[in-house]
């Protein structure tokens, strides 16, 4: 009988987690259907059936994590039989019997005279929640009864981004805890983060360097192209264009370390840290060079937007050669990323300050000024190269020419 | 320009309508003395032979409406109060409202309906009641509700323009008691549109008439706690805003909707199944209406009218409990 194991998904990937079986033993499979939803440290997908058949039995439960390889279900095919395991009761019909019993009926609701309403969500609740992919039990509810309001929600997407810490207003209304201090269960995106970048903190002798540079003129060209589209453009896709621009003349930062050798890539497939509700996810943007300043801002939007949505296909998170980070959008005016390995450069975006700065000789004038973090992979390039595309990178975003 | 009551809208409405078109007539109980209101005052004298004496018969003065208006004129008539247009509701629900759609479109019938509504005036069970609810429901007629001086005169003008029979409603309490500068205010003149008079993000309260003053009075209120509201003033309750009813529930997820009316099959009721309909999503915590208890008519004594009458003092309590939910 024909068996379906945890697949290899991508190309670090050791182990997945099945996080929701979409079909039950007895369900009939068509070819390509969904199995089951898989979390990889990497990405969610949905493990499509390589059979058409029925569902047999499931070796694997909700929320087990596995290794590749292992054997998560059967597929009863035509041709083959339901398996040698039981001789007194298929396991299909047993499976059945058993899921007959999971949905006998549940019990009513909660009454709401007990006055707790920490999970009765309201219908915009629900909506915001599944617009944004959030899990609203990680919100503390200001409402009657402890009850998650719209407004709770829209506070919590606004702080999003930000250092997941509890904020003080909320803190006073969420339940003292027993003891001083509780244990947050981490979901596998989160241990992949902690152990990645523990990994790449620990092996990679990191240096970090940054430039300011003006970009009053920028703004101008922004606002500009921006009317000329008729929509809405962030720095990001301009900065993303100048990052592509500098590679072409310091090819050497855009490369990975891996495996013994130094890869350096034609290609820029520029990363996007973003701050998804699951955690940070880093999306690529595949041949970034080939893009102009409105393809860069719709392809920006729509990674960002899966990323948030927890949307993202495997293809999406792979092939790196570089990573951006827009620390700005939450008002840093300087950081130290830690690399993004086996990636040799990550490169930061800080908030833009309107400030007096010195022109010319002897004039001070007020001008659009932004820092430009890079932190870098000592073993693979020398402060010199390092500054060189810094420099590079500050004449393109100070003299912006409309491309 | 000095500040203008809602009475005096009103007259100057009416003087304008017949200055500017010898079409338009009035007619009414006691009109040619100025009626009990003083709406007509003066215009009998202006307008000679145009504002007409009926006698205590409402079916009668609208079924003569009705003849006036297919034959070309533009009649305004006036029922002296609302409480009495019952004895024309076959003339209004079943003639006028269809005239329209039985002539294949041959025949309109631009004719006005003015009667003043409404309590909070120690009226009794005969000068008080709110009777929007069964107009409201008739297709083919046009219900308008104003509550600003100057949305009453630029309304009352787009009725007497309007192919259509429209009643217009004035709140008798708020005659004399809600005063307007002119010059700068806002006016509504098209029949369909309701207004957004105050922006706030905790909830939406939506009324008309005397209640829309009592929401703004307690909107006040309640920003000094820190709630803030959003207040929807409808002017016209057929056709109906849905546009900017459904917008305003949207944007805060919380409704509380405001009459004087009885609450089972008020008009409040359309306006919560729209909202539950095309905004569901959108909604924080559960439609709330605010209305007059199910009681044939409006009490006498003042102490059980202010128990039968919402007011700013309830609408903030509701107005709480919901920003609370």
């Amino acid at each position: 009988m024909p068996v379906v194991t945890m697949p290899q998904l991508g190309e670090s990937v050791t182990e997945g987690t099945v996080l929701r079986w979409l079909k039950q033993p007895g369900d009939p499979v068509a070819l390509d259907e969904p199995l089951c939803e898989v979390e990889t440290e990497k990405v969610n997908v949905e493990l499509p059936s390589p059979f058409e058949g029925v569902m047999g039995r499931q070796f694997v439960a909700q929320g087990e994590t596995v290794p590749v390889g292992t054997p998560l279900c059967e597929i009863v095919t035509a041709g083959t039989r339901p398996s040698e395991a039981d001789s007194s009761e298929t396991p299909v019909a047993a499976a059945v019997s058993a899921r007959a019993s999971v949905e006998s009926p549940r019990p009513s609701p909660e009454p709401t005279a007990a006055g707790d309403r920490r999970r009765r969500y309201t219908p915009a609740v629900l909506r915001l929640a599944r617009l944004h992919g959030i899990d609203l039990e990680r919100i503390p509810g200001t409402g009657l009864g402890g009850r998650v309001t719209r407004k709770d929600v829209e506070a919590y997407l606004a702080a999003r981004g930000e250092a997941p810490s509890a904020t003080p207003s909320t803190a006073a209304v969420s339940p003292a805890p027993a003891a001083a201090y509780e244990v947050v269960p981490l979901s596998p995106t989160r241990r992949t983060i902690a152990e990645r970048l523990s990994r790449a903190a620990r092996e990679v002798p990191q240096a970090w360097t940054m430039v300011e540079a003006d970009v009053t003129e920028l703004l101008r060209l922004r606002d500009t192209i921006a009317a000329k589209l008729g929509r809405h453009l962030t720095l990001l896709p301009f900065f993303a264009q100048a990052v592509c621009r500098a590679l072409r003349e310091h090819p050497n930062l855009n490369a990975r370390f891996e495996e013994g050798e130094l890869r350096r890539f034609r290609d820029v497939n520029l990363g996007i840290a973003v701050a998804a509700p699951g955690g940070l996810v880093v999306p690529v943007l595949h041949r970034a060079q080939e893009l102009s300043i409105e393809g860069l801002a719709r392809a920006l939007d729509d990674l960002i937007e899966r990323a948030r949505g927890g949307r993202l296909q495997l293809s999406d998170v792979q092939g790196g050669t570089i990573t951006v980070n827009n620390t700005g959008a939450f008002g840093s005016i300087a950081s130290r990323p830690i690399l993004n390995a086996p990636e040799v450069a990550i490169v930061t975006l800080e908030r833009v300050v309107r400030r007096p700065v010195v022109v010319g000789d002897d004039a001070i004038a007020v001008r659009a000024m932004v820092n430009v973090c890079l932190t870098f992979d000592h073993r693979a390039l020398d402060g010199h190269e390092a500054g060189a595309f810094l420099a590079t990178l500050k004449t393109l975003l100070e003299a912006p020419a409309e491309r | 320009m000095a500040e203008v009551s809602v009475l005096e809208a009103v007259r100057m409405a009416l003087d304008e309508a017949m200055a500017r078109d010898e079409r338009v007539f009035i007619l009414g109980e006691d009109v040619e003395a100025g009626g009990v209101f003083r709406a007509t005052e003066g215009l009998a004298a202006k307008y000679p032979g145009r504002v007409i004496d009926t006698p205590l018969a409402e079916s009668s003065i609208v079924g003569i409406a009705i003849g006036a208006a297919h034959y070309g004129m533009r009649p305004i008539a006036e029922i002296q109060f609302a409480d009495f247009i019952h004895a024309a509701f076959d003339q209004l629900c079943s003639e006028a409202s269809r005239w329209c759609y039985r002539t294949k479109g041959d025949a309109w019938l631009p004719l006005v309906v003015r009667t003043p509504w409404g309590g909070g005036v120690h009226g009794g069970q005969h000068h008080s009641q709110s009777i929007e609810a069964f107009y409201a429901h008739m297709p083919g007629l046009k219900v308008v509700a104003p509550s600003f001086p100057a949305d009453y005169r630029s309304l009352l003008l787009a009725a007497v323009e309007d192919p259509n029979p429209v009643i217009f409603l004035e709140h008798k309490r708020t005659y004399r008691l809600i005063r307007q500068e002119l010059n700068g205010a806002p006016a509504e003149t098209r029949i369909g549109k309701a207004r957004v008079t105050r922006r706030g993000g905790d909830l939406t309260l939506y009324a008309y008439g005397l209640m829309l003053h009592e929401c703004l009075a307690a909107a006040e209120e309640l920003a000094a706690e820190g709630i803030e509201c959003t207040v929807v003033d409808l002017l016209t309750l057929r056709p109906l805003d849905t546009e900017a009813v459904l917008e305003a529930a949207r944007a805060t997820g919380k409704v509380l909707i405001v009459h004087e009316d009885t609450l089972t099959g008020g008009f409040g009721a359309e306006i919560a199944a729209l909202i539950a309909e095309h905004a569901f999503e959108y909604l924080d915590a559960p439609i709330r209406r605010l209305c007059g208890p199910d009681i044939p008519p409006i009490p006498y004594h003042p102490a059980m009218e202010g128990f039968y009458m919402p007011d700013r003092r309830k609408i903030a309590a509701a107005a709480r409990e919901l920003a609370a939910y």
